[in-house]
Formats: C-alpha cells, sequence, structure tokens
C-alpha cells in the first residue's frame, strides 16, 4: 500500500474522531453514575463523621439517602466580612501566607453541616465542619465533628488523602479514629485552639496519640485541625452557636 | 510460527513481561500495598492490552509506518480512558484508592510494547490472545508482590486481618519496609531470583 501524505493525514483524522467518539461518548453516558458515587460518597463520610453510619445503613444506599435528608442540614459560614451574599457566595481568596496547615485558598463562604435531633429538627445535635491541609505527601481532605458546646470534639474522618499506607495512612484506623471522640477543642477562656496529635501516648483531653512512623502526617493533622478551629476561620462560629 | 496455546502461556513464565524483560516495574510499585487494588488494576491492564493488540491487529496494514507510534498511542489512551471512567462508574471506592495509576496505564511500557511488537505483524486473534497472555504474565507478578506485601506489611488479605496487629492487641508488628515502595523492588527481585534459578536460560549473558 502507498501511502501518500495525504492519506496519512486522512487515516490520523479518522483514527481520532473515531476514538474521540468513543471516550466522549463513555464519559457521556458514565457521569451520572459516577456524580452519583461522588455525592454518596460525601454523604457517606459525613454520616460517619456524625456517627449516624450503621451497618444497616451503610449496606442500602437508599437509607444512607434518606438518613443524610432528615439528619444533615447544610448551612453557610462567611469567612470573610463580605458575608455569604451571591455575589461573593462563590469566591475564595488566599490563606495567610506561611500558614501552618499549608491551605491555599479558602472559600469565602464555607459549607457546613449541622446534624439535627432524630426527633426534633429544629434541634442541633452535632456541628460537621470541613477541614483539610498539607500531611506528607498530600492534602488531606474531612470533617470535624464538633459537640453543640463548641468545645468538645465528636471525631474526625478524613474523606480523600495519599498517606503511605501502614504509617501516615493509619489516619482511616478506626482505633485512632476513635480517640478523636472524647477530646477538648479549647482551653477554658481561651479562643486558641488547645488540641493537638502529640508524639507517643496522650496525656490530657487536648491531646491524640501520635501516629508512629509518621511525624509528619501526624504534625499535618495538628495544623489544620488548629488552622480551621481557629477564632478567623469557624472558632468565632463555634463559639456563638447555641443549640 | 508460535501455537495459540504458546502465545498465551509464554508470557507468565517464559516470557515474563516484568520478570525478563522487566516492563511495567512504575506501577508494580505504585499499586501493590493491597491485594484489592492489584487485583483491580490487573483487570484494567488486562483489558487495555487485549484490546488495544487487537484493534492495532485489525488496523495494522491500513496504519501509515510514519505515524504508526501515535496511532498506536491514541488507541491505547482512549481505552485507558474509558477504562478509568468505568471503574468510577461501577467500583467507585477502589478507583479512588487507584487514583492516577489507571491513567498511568497509557505510560505502561507493556502495553505498547506489545501493540509495537506483535500487533503489528499478527493476525488479530492471535494479537488479542497475546495481550491476554501478557496482561496476566504482569497481573502474575503483581499479585505475588501485592499478596507478601499486604501479609507482612500489614497483616491482612484483601482487607481480611490474618495476622492479627501488636498495636491491636495481637502478636504481629508489621515490618513497615514492605508498605513503602522499596518493598516491591526486593519482592520483584525475589521473584525474577526464583523464576531464574528454575529457568536459568534466562539469565542474560555476561
Amino acid at each position: 500500500m502507498q501511502f501518500t501524505p495525504a492519506k496519512t493525514i486522512t487515516f490520523a483524522a479518522l483514527v481520532c474522531l473515531v476514538c474521540g467518539v468513543f471516550v466522549a461518548s463513555a464519559a457521556v453516558a458514565l457521569k451520572p453514575l459516577q456524580e452519583e458515587n461522588a455525592k454518596l460518597d460525601r454523604q457517606k463520610n459525613i454520616l460517619s463523621v456524625a456517627g449516624l453510619l450503621s451497618d444497616e445503613v451503610l449496606a442500602d444506599p437508599a437509607k444512607l439517602k434518606s438518613t443524610y435528608e432528615t439528619r444533615i442540614k447544610p448551612t453557610k459560614v462567611p469567612m470573610t466580612s463580605g458575608g455569604c451574599d451571591e455575589a461573593n457566595a462563590l469566591g475564595a481568596f488566599a490563606a495567610p501566607a506561611g500558614n501552618k496547615a499549608k491551605v491555599a485558598m479558602i472559600p469565602n463562604c464555607a459549607e457546613l453541616f449541622l446534624v439535627t435531633d432524630a426527633a426534633d429538627a429544629n434541634k442541633t445535635e452535632t456541628i460537621i465542619l470541613p477541614v483539610e491541609g498539607k500531611g506528607l505527601w498530600s492534602t488531606l481532605k474531612g470533617f470535624l465533628a464538633m459537640n453543640t458546646n463548641g468545645v468538645d470534639i465528636k471525631g474526625l474522618t478524613f474523606y480523600s488523602h495519599a498517606e503511605t499506607p501502614g504509617l501516615g495512612g493509619e489516619v482511616d484506623n478506626p482505633k485512632w479514629k476513635a480517640q478523636w471522640s472524647s477530646k477538648k477543642a479549647f482551653k477554658a477562656g481561651s479562643a486558641a485552639p488547645a488540641i493537638s496529635v502529640v508524639k507517643g501516648k496522650a496525656k490530657d483531653e487536648y491531646g491524640v496519640d501520635g501516629l508512629s512512623g509518621a511525624t509528619l502526617t501526624s504534625n499535618g493533622v495538628t495544623h489544620l485541625v488548629q488552622f480551621w478551629l481557629s477564632a478567623e476561620r469557624f472558632g468565632s462560629y463555634l463559639k456563638n452557636f447555641k443549640g | 510460527m508460535s501455537s495459540n496455546k504458546e502465545v498465551l502461556l509464554d508470557p507468565l513464565f517464559n516470557e515474563n513481561p516484568i520478570a525478563l524483560q522487566v516492563l511495567g516495574i512504575c506501577s508494580a510499585l505504585a499499586v501493590t500495598t493491597k491485594l484489592e487494588t492489584a487485583l483491580v488494576m490487573s483487570v484494567a491492564v488486562i483489558v487495555v492490552t487485549m484490546f488495544s493488540n487487537l484493534i492495532i491487529s485489525i488496523i495494522r496494514n491500513m496504519i501509515p509506518p510514519s505515524i504508526r507510534i501515535i496511532v498506536q498511542l491514541t488507541v491505547i489512551a482512549s481505552l485507558v480512558i474509558i477504562t478509568d471512567q468505568v471503574l468510577k462508574a461501577y467500583l467507585f471506592e477502589t478507583s479512588k484508592q487507584l487514583s492516577v495509576f489507571v491513567g498511568l496505564i497509557i505510560t505502561n511500557c507493556i502495553v505498547m510494547g506489545r501493540a509495537e511488537g506483535f500487533a503489528m505483524q499478527n493476525p488479530p486473534l492471535k494479537s488479542l490472545i497475546d495481550g491476554i497472555g501478557n496482561g496476566f504474565g504482569y497481573s502474575l507478578v503483581l499479585i505475588f508482590v501485592a499478596f507478601f506485601r499486604e501479609l507482612l506489611g500489614s497483616g491482612t488479605i484483601m482487607g481480611v486481618s490474618i495476622l492479627p496487629l501488636a498495636s491491636e492487641g495481637g502478636w504481629y508488628t508489621p515490618n513497615g519496609l514492605l508498605v513503602l515502595s522499596p518493598g516491591a523492588f526486593f519482592l520483584i527481585a525475589i521473584f525474577i531470583w526464583i523464576l531464574r534459578s528454575y529457568k536459568p536460560e534466562q539469565v542474560e549473558a555476561e
């Protein structure tokens, strides 16, 4: 077969067209399923940190959805003076340079989640704050659950990270995560967050056991939790929160 | 001309792409900390090598030689994207753990090596079988490595606890080296060592 430049270009165009059609149709056809998965995953993580994720709920997506809808109430909190009005809500601003959590951007308007009481939908049981910050390799993204008194921590869970499996990846270990539920975020009378991941065993209710072999991930968790709990971020909201 | 059976089975031990040709090492390190991710990755690679070999072989006489590599790459890349999309839709949890490595199948030398080295010269059926064989050859090493890394590194198999960890009240202190990438190098080396002791003809001449 003779390959003239015209034939070569035609062939290349044809290959691109055929491949393009296949890739595009796969992407379009599967998009609803993927979005559903991502949404479900997010809801699962919120329910998990809220302590509402029983095996029964986990096994049945419909139940997961209904639990989420009845118990979780999303709400918005302004992170700047601009507030959460429409013009401002979608933007973000640069985080203070050199912050220890290595956060780059802070949304103008942060979305957090209130867990309502099973019996009374107007009563809030738990406040769930989105948190993120750098660990060793990756940005850890997760949720921190706080008691409505604004001081007691109820739980911490990460839905996305790429820390070393077996070392920093132990932030997913249920035993380690369980410790958070008995800790306090602030010392009485102080606005600065007191909670931290310590080296070795924790001595008081403001410390969480360090992850052995993962000092940098442990420090990352400390920094990111303190960053988002500080008065400039969610701290003032927590302070003002009343039932 | 080799028989179909040889084409299928040779890549497992006689011409294993990782052990003999030492191709595709990069992803073999990245996805083998857990057996489950290794299995899904294996299936993904088998599917991609299989179809890329088939498609390239069907159009092999039409591909202008001057642009054959880029055509192969286009076909492979399309297949990989489709595989990634399917995983995200149906195996969301695992695809999250595999993250970028599914996309990196494109750069896996095994896929392109077989397209260029086999499918360009052989009829479709034989190329399809060659694709499956090489995919399995790759999977074999991946699963071997992942089995030992997960067992000795985390004390589990498929997430089920086999060796109770000391940190959870058991007796086993996990080997931290095996969860890190160098652990995979040692295991691949051991695999190659065993294979070459058994088949001395695979040892390269000094």
